[in-house]
């Protein structure tokens, strides 16, 4: 063996270009081999947009249908409920929802295409549990100041019937809004934006 | 010891060449999967004559719309069955139990059928059904014998009759055409082409995409194994 | 240069583990000889495979489904639905076949070049039992796809067992855990290919590596280098692993990976030798393929099973001819190790035991007939016979004087230098020049016209030449 003449600077080149080329190589084949714990085209199948009929909805009641396999709620409240989410902003966190997810056509004060009619992820923003549904005015769990909503039983936040959450709980923001239009007035289909901005 | 190695070779190539020839000879499928209206027209004739009974459970409508760079709503319009979504699978709408009694067996999923039986076998198939006086379908296959499938493409195809010849080679049996069908021999041979090329596909939709892909890999490996060879000459200056 | 946060941090570690140790022992100051050839390259390939096995098997197991009613569809699912799960599935399958090819060059590698033989036996020993443990990975990751061959070879495979007296029926019947193989035996098949099997391949990985670096690596000229060291006490034959066999195993690596994408991308069926045609067919328990055979890696021992016309001596057979490699290093008494400085019978007898390996690999793809029947016997005690009557025939053979030293290695840019020089020649020899006769020209410029013609004389000389120098090697 003979280490001397020896071009270092040459091998120095050579080793850092192998490296490199090598660097991407490991690059390229880590992309497939992440990428294939992403949802597959059957996950993206069970997360097509939902239809759902409302027609037959009376007031006060929630129907929960899965889009995605989360829970979503939709909820026919009452001029009264309608009448309650007015009262409220100054006990919530982001009453204007600012800060929270929904579409635009939603970003209003009842966070809703048609005000009766409310439509929500049925996850709570903090850790995501499904909140319980609690229209009923100051029970005795919950006490005076309740006035109907959604109460989170993992970690206790509140939310009202517009799916706006409290100050002083755990979950940061408003409950999520999907993308949702109207078919025709009784039909609804979760999962496609609507074209009209109502503001 | 050199003339025996010979002679075993030579023995044992002999004796391979015997049962290959029993087969009857394939007749040869034209695939081209870049053909996309092909593949749409194959696409056609398989919903229209065979989902009746053969799903391709593991193809999607979507995957076609994709492949065959289509929007999804000419796809649902002209090829899917109505009422199906974009996401649903090649299902056929036949009932399991009703098959097994008409047939004997459950017509079986088509998804892979290329892959275990290959272009020109299929291709073959199709094509060589003859009438059979006598036997349970009235029809027979010259491929496939005694064939489950009656001949879904008859009315196209019109009616084969099977006629025995003699040469000095030996017997052999030819179709025959004896009332022509809706199509043309040309047409019909198109057609079949056209479905066989569309079954290589559903066989594996991502042939095409692996193999341009392929090539980009290959050129990437081949810069790779010149620095490394360049890098291993250099080190290897040391060594004598 | 001063000490940054993260020399500091990794001297902290090197400190507490003996990584600088252990990275000196096994590459940088572990010395080998330096006229490794070709054949060399398969050991580290073979750990390349296995890593790529690993971590393609993993991410397969993320959407395969284990149970019998879904395992052939989540192949499917894998192969279309899933993002680039066709990229892995087949880097999977293609790997196991080359797994495979590296491992039986790698052992060929052994057999010329007396790797087997003192003080290399315990490596041998590990080696082989590797080869047992990845044929077991690989018939029971084969079931996994739940085709037709895959059903289907491990019901011939399991029904293997039933050919022993006594306990037979009821050993199969316990590793199937069913009357035939069911979804009881697919699951229990994947929690050995996942996790059980692949545990011992790795530690028996490991074993074979510490047991080489032990004693050292053979070499094609099967002389110790280890006898003649320079005055630090490094082989004067050695060099160190690190940098220059790992730079040389890289350009090993980029070559097998040209080969591995074009398979991958072009040719992942590989005319149905990988992926067998047949196997596209869920299994069905009520109706055997027309001709099983097992996958192209199986099919020289398979052979032998079918050539011998009773089921439990085929059994034995074909254990037995696994069994046999493992008594290599004392079936060989010859004390001199590479083929180059063997005798002619050794060449022979080699030669011969090639033909009928390779001769029952084929004879195992194809449907019996009488014929093959006749040829896969033969095969079978040519087999055998190279390695029962190993003890005698090399024990008088007449071995040529081993150097003291490595000999010159004559790297491949020489070899193709040479002929390069010499085909100038060899066209000559095997063509001959004749004038043209022009009719139209001139008299004058009769001669200067020449057209190459085949010489069959020279072709003739040549291919003597070539089969003396043939015969020479082979004495």
């Amino acid at each position: 063996m003979n280490n001397e003449g020896v071009d270092k600077s040459k091998r120095q080149f050579l080793t850092t270009a192998l490296t490199v080329v090598g660097a991407v190589g490991t690059g390229y084949i880590a992309v497939p081999f992440l990428a294939q714990m992403q949802p597959s085209v059957k996950a993206m199948a069970a997360g097509a947009p939902v239809e759902v009929d409302i027609s037959k909805m009376e007031p006060g009641q929630l129907l929960r249908v899965a889009w995605r396999g989360k829970p979503v709620w939709i909820l026919n409240r009452t001029p009264e409920v309608l009448a309650t989410l007015k009262t409220l902003d100054s006990e919530l966190r982001d009453p204007l929802s600012d800060e929270s997810e929904q579409p635009p056509s939603s970003k209003n004060p009842v966070r809703s295409i048609k005000p009766e009619i409310f439509v929500a992820v049925g996850l709570c923003t903090h850790l995501g549990c499904s909140p319980t549904f609690r229209p009923e005015i100051a029970p005795n769990d919950l006490g005076n100041k309740w006035n109907g909503g959604f109460f989170c039983p993992c970690h206790g936040s509140w939310f009202d019937l517009a799916g706006r959450v409290y100050r002083g709980v755990p979950a940061p923001t408003n409950l999520v809004i999907p993308p949702y239009r109207y078919v025709t007035d009784t039909q609804l289909i979760i999962g496609e934006p609507s074209e009209e901005k109502t503001a | 010891m050199k003339s025996f190695i010979t002679i075993l070779l030579l023995l044992l190539t002999l004796s391979f060449g015997v049962h290959a020839s029993e087969e009857v000879k394939l007749q040869e499928a034209n695939i081209n999967l870049t053909d996309k209206a092909s593949l749409l027209r194959g696409a056609n004739h398989y919903v229209t004559y065979c989902l009746g009974c053969h799903s391709a459970k593991y193809m999607r409508y979507l995957r076609i719309a994709l492949d065959a760079g289509v929007d999804e709503k000419t796809v649902l319009k002209d090829i899917a069955p109505e009422g199906a979504s974009i996401y649903d699978q090649l299902h056929s709408a036949m009932n399991k139990h009703d098959a097994e009694k008409w047939f004997g067996t459950q017509p079986p999923d088509l998804s892979l059928i290329a892959r275990s039986r290959g272009a020109d076998w299929l291709y073959s198939y199709l094509k060589s059904y003859y009438i059979e006086p006598g036997s349970p379908r009235g029809v027979n296959n010259l491929i496939f014998e005694d064939t489950a499938m009656p001949n879904p493409l008859w009315q196209l195809q019109g009616e084969q009759h099977a006629v025995s010849r003699k040469t000095i080679w030996g017997e052999y049996t030819e179709l025959v055409l004896e009332e022509p069908g809706t199509l043309s021999e040309r047409e019909f041979d198109l057609f079949v082409n056209d479905l066989v090329n569309f079954l290589v596909y559903v066989g594996e939709p991502v042939q095409m995409e692996r193999q341009s892909m392929g090539k980009y890999v290959i050129i990437f490996l081949f810069m790779f194994l010149v620095i490394a060879y360049l890098l291993k000459k250099e080190y290897w200056k040391d060594v004598h | 240069m001063k000490p940054s946060r993260l020399t500091d941090c990794g001297n902290w570690v090197l400190d507490r583990f003996p990584l600088t140790k252990f990275w000196n022992e096994h590459m940088a100051h572990y010395y080998a000889p330096k006229n490794f050839n070709f054949f060399y390259f398969f050991g580290s390939l073979a750990l390349l495979v296995l890593v790529i096995q690993i971590v393609t098997g993993i991410l397969l197991t993320m959407n395969y489904k284990p149970d019998a009613k879904l395992a052939f569809d989540s192949v499917e699912y894998i192969m279309r639905d899933v993002p680039w799960g066709w990229l892995v599935r087949y880097m999977h399958s293609t790997g196991a076949s080359a797994f495979f090819i590296v491992i039986y060059l790698h052992m060929f590698r052994g057999l010329i070049y007396g790797s087997f033989k003192h003080p290399r036996e315990l490596i041998w020993i590990f080696g082989m039992l590797l080869f047992v443990a990845l044929m077991a990975e690989a018939f029971m990751g084969y079931l996994l796809p739940w085709g037709q061959m895959s059903y289907w070879g491990a019901q011939v495979i399991i029904s293997l067992f039933s050919a022993i007296p006594v306990i037979g029926d009821e050993l199969s019947l316990w590793i199937r855990g069913d009357y035939v193989v069911a979804d009881a035996t697919l699951n229990r098949f994947f929690a050995f290919h996942v996790i059980a099997v692949p545990l011992v391949l790795i530690m028996l990985v490991f074993m074979h590596i510490i047991a080489l670096h032990e004693v050292g690596s053979n070499n094609p000229d099967g002389v110790e280098i280890k006898e003649s060291k320079d005055p630090w006490g490094h082989p004067v034959d050695g060099i160190p692993f690190h940098p220059y066999y790992t730079v040389k195993d890289i350009v090993g690596v980029a070559v097998f990976f040209l080969f591995f994408a074009t398979v991958i991308f072009y040719m992942p069926e590989m005319g149905g030798y990988f992926l067998e045609h047949a196997n596209f067919i869920p299994a069905d328990p009520m109706k055997t393929p027309e001709h099983i055979a097992p996958v192209w890696y199986f099919t020289p021992f398979y052979s032998i099973l079918r050539a011998i016309p009773d089921k439990f001596a085929g059994v034995i057979a074909m254990g037995g001819s696994i069994v046999v490699l493992f008594l290599l290093p004392w079936l060989d008494r010859c004390k001199v190790k590479s083929i180059r400085y063997r005798g002619g019978i050794f060449k022979k007898a080699l030669l011969l035991f090639v033909i009928s390996f390779i001769g029952l690999g084929y004879l195992g793809t194809q449907p019996v007939t009488p014929v093959a029947t006749i040829f896969a016997r033969l095969f079978t005690a040519i087999y055998f016979g190279f390695f029962m009557l190993m003890p005698i025939y090399t024990r008088w053979e007449k071995t040529k004087p081993v150097p003291k030293s490595l000999t010159k290695i004559h790297s491949l840019e020489e070899q193709l230098h040479t002929l390069e020089e010499q085909l100038p020649a060899l066209l000559d020899e095997i063509t001959e020049l004749k004038p043209v006769d022009t009719e139209i020209g001139h008299p004058a410029f009769k001669s200067s016209f020449f057209t190459r013609r085949p010489n069959p004389e020279g072709m003739i000389n040549v291919i003597n030449r070539l089969a003396k120098k043939l015969k020479e090697s082979l004495d």
